[in-house]
This record gives C-alpha cells, sequence and structure tokens, in this order.
C-alpha cells in the first residue's frame, strides 16, 4: 500500500539525531513491549508481514507521531484482537473474561530455542526456478496495490541490473493476508542514483533493494 | 519478589520511569502493563519468559557480537573468504544465529566502495550481530534521506566519501539482512584479535562511519 511507512526518497522529515551512548531502551514499558510482542508472536496467530501490514495500516498521522514502540503496542494489541487471542472488551477493561486460551504460553524455558531459529522467510530453492540472473536488466513493475508489498514506490518504474540471487523465500505480499507461501526468487536489483532520483543525483551514488520475481520484468519489454 | 506485588517486580529502571516516585503514570506505561497483567492472566504470556525475552536483547545480544565477526575477518583471511562467500554460516562460526539474522550477507568497505545499510519500510535490522536498532536507524529522517542523499547522510555522520569513491546504499526490503564488514583502520597491526574487536562500533557496521585507529 502507499503508506507513510514507504519513506524512501521523501523530503521534511527533520534532521537525523543519532544519541551518544544511547541505552537499548528509553523506558521500561519499551522493554515490556518487546517482550510481549516476541512472546506473542511466538503463539503463531500471525506472521512477520502480517505484523508489517498491520503497522502500514496505522492512520499516517499516527504512524509519524508514534514511536517505534508504540507502533509495536498498536500492532500487538490489534493482532491479539482480530485473531481472537482478546476480546476488544477484555482490551477495553483489562479485565480476563475467564473462558480459557486457544493457545498456551511460550514457557521460559523454550525462549532460547525460539529465538535462535534458523529458518524464518527461506524456502527450498527446488520450489521455484529463477525468472532472473545476475546481469540481467530488469525493470521494477509500477503497481500500487493497497495490500502489503515490499516494492519501495520510489523504486517503481525504474531500471536495475540484478546483482545477485538470494534463493527463494516467502513472497510477503501474500504472506501478509491469506498466509499462504508463495515461493519467490528474491534477487538483490542495484539502481544507480541517476536513474532513483534524476541528474542531482551522484554519478558514482547505487541503491541495492532486494525485490521479488513479481515485483521485476525484463528491461526490454517497455523500451 | 520486590514484595510491591505482580506491577513492580518487573520493573528495573525506575529510575528512568515516570510514575515511579509519586508522579501519574503516563497513558503508555498504564496501557502496556494492562496488556500484561491481562496476557498474563488469560495464560497467554508467561512473565519469566518476557524477562527472559528483555535479558537476551538488554544485556546478551548486541553490538559487541557484530564487532567480534569483523575482527576475526580482519586477522583471518580464510574466515573472512567465507564470511563474503557464505555469511550466515560464517556467521553462526561464532555462534550468532536466530531470529532477524536468518539469512546474512556481508558487505565489504574498500577504498572504492563504501557500503551502508538502511530498510526505507520498516526498520530491519541484522539483531544477532548488532542487537536492536538504535532511535535514529529506526527514525524518518534517516529511513527517508540515506536512499536519495547518502553522502548528505555520511557528512552529518562524520563521514566524507571522495567522488572517486562508490557508494552503495543497501534497503533492506526483504528477509536478507546486512552487515558492513569496515576497513581495518592503519596502526593496527600489532593488535590481537580482541583488541581490534574494542575498535568497532555499531555506526560502522551499519555503514554510517568508519573504524578509528587506536590513536583516533
Amino acid at each position: 500500500m502507499n503508506g507513510v511507512h514507504d519513506m524512501g526518497g521523501m523530503h521534511g522529515m527533520g534532521p537525523i539525531v543519532a544519541e551518544r551512548d544511547e541505552p537499548v531502551f528509553h523506558h521500561g514499558w519499551e522493554k515490556r513491549v518487546l517482550a510481549i510482542a516476541l512472546a506473542t508472536g511466538f503463539l503463531r496467530r500471525w506472521n512477520i508481514d502480517m505484523g508489517r501490514f498491520t503497522i502500514e495500516q496505522m492512520p499516517a498521522v499516527e504512524y509519524l507521531r508514534a514511536s517505534y514502540y508504540e507502533r509495536w503496542l498498536y500492532r500487538t494489541e490489534r493482532l491479539l484482537v482480530e485473531r481472537g487471542l482478546l476480546t476488544a472488551q477484555e482490551l477495553a477493561s483489562g479485565r480476563a473474561d475467564g473462558k480459557p486460551p486457544a493457545v498456551r504460553a511460550l514457557p521460559p524455558e523454550q525462549v532460547q530455542t525460539a529465538l535462535r531459529g534458523r529458518r524464518a522467510a527461506r524456502m527450498d530453492d527446488g520450489l521455484k526456478t529463477p525468472t532472473f540472473k545476475a546481469g540481467d536488466r530488469v525493470r521494477a513493475r509500477n503497481f500500487h496495490p493497497t495490500h502489503h508489498t515490499r516494492l519501495p514506490r520510489y523504486a517503481r518504474g525504474k531500471i536495475g541490473v540484478v546483482d545477485r540471487d538470494h534463493g527463494v523465500f516467502i513472497l510477503p505480499d501474500e504472506h501478509a493476508t491469506s498466509g499462504t507461501k508463495v515461493p519467490s526468487h528474491c534477487y538483490a536489483v542495484r539502481f544507480e542514483g541517476r536513474e532513483l532520483w534524476g541528474p542531482d543525483a551522484g554519478p558514482r551514488d547505487a541503491v541495492y533493494i532486494d525485490l521479488f520475481d513479481e515485483y521485476l520484468e525484463p528491461a526490454e519489454m517497455h523500451s | 519478589m520486590s514484595g510491591h506485588g505482580h506491577d513492580h517486580s518487573h520493573d528495573d529502571d525506575h529510575d528512568h520511569e515516570p510514575g515511579v516516585h509519586g508522579a501519574p503514570l503516563t497513558d503508555t506505561q498504564l496501557r502496556v502493563r494492562a496488556l500484561e497483567s491481562l496476557l498474563v492472566d488469560k495464560g497467554l504470556v508467561d512473565p519469566k519468559a518476557l524477562d527472559s525475552l528483555i535479558d537476551t536483547y538488554e544485556t546478551k545480544v548486541g553490538p559487541r557480537n557484530g564487532a567480534r565477526v569483523v575482527a576475526k575477518a580482519w586477522v583471518d583471511p580464510a574466515f573472512k573468504q567465507r564470511l563474503l562467500s557464505d555469511s550466515t554460516e560464517a556467521i553462526a562460526e561464532l555462534g550468532y544465529i536466530g531470529r532477524q539474522g536468518e539469512d546474512m550477507v556481508v558487505l565489504e568497505n574498500t577504498p572504492k566502495v563504501h557500503n551502508m545499510v538502511v530498510c526505507t519500510l520498516c526498520s530491519c535490522y541484522p539483531w544477532p550481530v548488532l542487537g536492536l536498532p538504535p532511535v535514529w536507524y529506526k527514525s524518518a529522517p534517516y529511513r527517508s534521506r540515506a536512499v536519495i542523499d547518502p553522502r548528505g547522510v555520511l557528512r552529518e555522520f562524520g563521514v566524507q566519501i571522495g567522488d572517486d569513491v562508490e557508494v552503495r546504499v543497501w534497503d533492506s526490503t526483504a528477509e536478507l539482512r546486512y552487515l558492513v564488514l569496515p576497513e581495518r583502520p592503519p596502526g593496527t597491526d600489532g593488535m590481537s584479535e580482541d583488541e581490534l574487536a574494542t575498535l568497532v562500533t555499531r555506526d560502522a557496521m551499519i555503514g554510517v562511519a568508519r573504524v578509528k585507529g587506536p590513536r583516533g
């Protein structure tokens, strides 16, 4: 979706403020939100792309005003209710309705195993033959879906060169809505700065973007 | 544990928290406490699991991990070769695996190529080697500008890039996670791997800083 989360190339966001000797957390509640988000994620009622899509659906003004962990809190509350783990009434009142939960909490002794899982979005490379190979000239599709996608707006319609094929991964778009794991090759595609931003960009600047088969077409198609 | 009951047993940094010494709790604090206590009552989260998750990212997983990867690559050419050709497996040799680092790519900075990493769409970051991202990395100013004005961003971080040097910005739009292998600074020839690791900063591994030698 063409949301405010898709920020690459925007102006007007202000200066970058880097804090010296920044602590891992700035408030005690941030720690709890991180942990609650991870622990409820391990209940497997939603996947990472559904989580991202939920944050993207925050009203734009709220998104911009919210801190990172405030967005996480919004996402977690909303998904818990949408997936039926909490009722809206319970969330509003803070009181459990006494019905037994549909799933059991992640036990403390399983935390490290859960965090150290080595397979997430990667799928078997044999599931899909690649459409492109390193060196191919490709054009990022000019589409504007209202659902989740990981093709940033600043690259749409632009021509780049496939730098490498990372292998087969879950296509985020479908995964974010139905949860279906569509296998897709993910490529690092190199775009020259001037292709993306015009003649004012530096002649030796390039942006590499990880893009899926479904986001790309051969560059020759429209040339 | 503390005798104050469940609400207070987990707040280990009271001094940073408003609402502790008589001041009212903020709305967000109240919301988080209510959510946690509800989830615990429902049996959907275990408070000890939450404490373990926090402890992991507060004290165990952080940029010191990535610094060890970089230092090893500087002193061990065979490791460096493995690191660049199969980054995930080479990093796993040091025990750094798992969430938000399942599929790693290491980018080597050289006198001719400077790499830097961003996530314009959210805040993707290689947790097993760098820990949780700093606020600036997650902020709108960095996410919006890194791709359109990388040299300007680097200048703000105090890094001047020569006109003859190529700048490559890596936008982490999928599930690959990127770690920059910075250039080894001059004046470090006699240093051990452990000593070198102390020089390597988080920002250098994101690609917005250079590693300085022992004399700055």
